[in-house]
């Protein structure tokens, strides 16, 4: 128990640090907080927006966005990764138009994808798709190229088929890069949510910042709703990282 | 057999015409300098690799792709480290799509066999690394091959431990009665081991000596200094130090037993030891 308190001291440590440096810039700078409030303001206005449940509904509809585009881009960049690993014709013919796509803002693309699919759930899972799906892809060709030619020559001198390859000997080889282009990609998710809720949308966490900003002006509840969207990334990427030591920790 | 590999667009020739015969039940050790084509040839007996020329079968029955029949070894473990040590084992039964239970079964068995019976449910970076190759042995042995292929593997294990293995494998050669055939660099290890040991020439490979070992078994670590084990393994040096005059390599060998018949050996001359 104490070994634990000691690994979070650091941790608290710096914490402290980060909002104590908030609060002295308040302080000195003598700000007002509809332009920087102190972090004791947004944490009243957190609280009270999470108990009279402004935030609930929309902190939701955010995370079932970013975890539906999140499942469909990296199920894709799965699937394209291993292909552009395995086929060097699939590499040179898609390579171009992937790389130009990621070049591409997805804050230019935004807007044209709500005009296609309107301003429902499609658009944003779409969106929150498309910029997980390069890092992911990416860190599968990686890994899935990365794998270990005497293990599949093991493979081959066992006559596993196609499929047995890919998923006892690349699938587990690749996996601790495949996790990690998730973990970018995840954070990213959360970008393409927010950044599709701006667009237009009528509830979520990046419509909310838009509202508090604009009609409500209600700077203390931007900065709330900041908080919690950077909460549920944070949530996010611990998920993967637990999912990451229960399928690698014990062999590495 | 022949086998080559175009590089850089030159036909290289590894195998020339290389051609032998493992009687069933035998060990067979093949010796070479390095470099020489000795993986490049057990690749072509695990059907890893097709020969250019020439073909490879078992009892009559043509091996030209991976075949059951047939376990290998490589010089490295090559285990899976994010599967269990019993795992690993039962691995070529999964892949083969042997129910769960049977596998255990065996693979319980094989560990046993290799005497690592307590360490089923060890990681292999929990092994020590002749643990490891026991265990890929083990793998090998899993589908109930009839010849049992090693390509060097016990060349990263120090002097004693491979003397242990080496003992080990000859054990477990009684215990299942399957055909060995074993690459190697070392000399005693081939001779120790082996019916018969075939060298091989520097690249392009060709067979330049089968060396039959005539010391009874079974064999204990004391063969090793015995006048038969002497003899065998200076035949098999001068053959390997590549004199194509047969009467150099009698000579040669006879200054290797000279040594030994001033520790009290008979003068008379006998390189294959038949007479003993």
């Amino acid at each position: 128990m104490t070994g634990r308190i000691r690994q979070a001291l650091p941790v608290l440590a710096v914490a402290a640090v980060f909002f104590g440096a908030w609060k002295l810039v308040v302080v000195v700078g003598d700000y007002p907080p509809f332009i920087l409030p102190a972090p004791e303001v947004v944490g009243q206005r957190l609280l009270r927006a999470v108990v009279d449940g402004t935030l609930a509904p929309h902190a939701a509809a955010t995370l079932s966005e970013v975890i539906l585009g999140f499942v469909v881009g990296a199920t894709g960049a799965l699937l394209v990764g291993y292909l552009l690993a395995r086929s060097a014709l699939a590499e040179r013919l898609l390579s171009p138009y992937l790389v130009a796509a990621q070049a591409t803002p997805i804050l230019a693309l935004a807007p044209l994808i709500a005009l296609w699919l309107g301003t429902g759930l499609l658009s944003k899972v779409v969106i929150c798709a498309l910029i997980v799906f390069f890092p992911v892809a990416v860190a599968t060709m990686v890994g899935i190229r990365s794998a270990d030619g005497r293990l599949l020559e093991l493979g081959r001198s066992l006559r596993a088929s196609r499929w047995q390859v890919f998923r006892h000997l690349e699938l587990p080889q690749a996996l601790p890069a495949i996790l990690g282009g998730m973990r970018v990609g995840v954070t990213l998710a959360v970008i393409g949510a927010i950044v599709a809720e701006w667009v237009g949308a009528e509830r979520g966490l990046g419509h909310r910042i838009t509202l508090a900003r604009g009609s409500l002006f209600d700077i203390p509840l931007m900065f709330a709703t900041l908080v919690t969207i950077a909460l549920i990334g944070l949530a996010l990427y611990v998920t993967v990282v637990l999912v990451e030591r229960r399928l690698i920790g014990p062999w590495r | 057999m022949s086998q080559g590999f175009v590089i850089d667009g030159r036909h290289l020739p590894v195998l020339d015409s290389v051609s032998f015969s493992v009687p069933s039940g035998e060990i067979v050790s093949i010796v070479g300098p390095n470099g020489s084509g000795k993986s490049t040839l057990l690749r072509v007996v695990a059907g890893l690799l097709r020969p250019d020329s020439g073909s490879v079968d078992i009892d009559g029955q043509l091996i030209d792709e991976a075949d059951p029949r047939v376990g290998l070894v490589f010089q490295e473990p090559r285990l899976l480290p994010w599967r269990r040590a019993l795992d690993n084992v039962s691995f070529p039964l999964e892949l083969a799509g042997v129910n769960s239970r049977l596998r255990r079964q065996r693979g319980e068995q094989l560990l046993e066999l290799v005497g690592l019976g307590a360490f089923g449910g060890a990681y292999p970076h929990q092994l020590s690394g002749g643990m490891r190759q026991r265990v890929a042995i083990a793998r090998a042995l899993a589908r109930d091959p009839s010849v049992l292929l090693l390509d060097e593997p016990f060349s990263a294990l120090d002097a004693l431990t491979r003397e242990r293995f080496n003992l080990e494998l000859l054990k477990l050669w009684q215990q299942t009665g399957t055909t060995i055939v074993l690459v190697t660099h070392s000399i005693p290890e081939a001779v120790f081991l082996s019916d018969r040991v075939i060298v091989l020439s520097p690249r392009p490979a060709r067979v330049v000596a089968e060396v039959p070992i005539s010391l009874p078994r079974p064999r204990s670590i004391s063969a090793l200094d015995g006048a038969t084990f002497s003899r065998a393994a200076a035949a098999v040096r001068a053959h390997l130090a590549g004199s194509g005059d047969d009467d150099e390599i009698m000579a040669a060998a006879a200054a290797d037993t000279d040594m030994l018949a001033q520790a009290g050996a008979p003068a008379w001359f006998d390189p294959f030891g038949r007479q003993d």
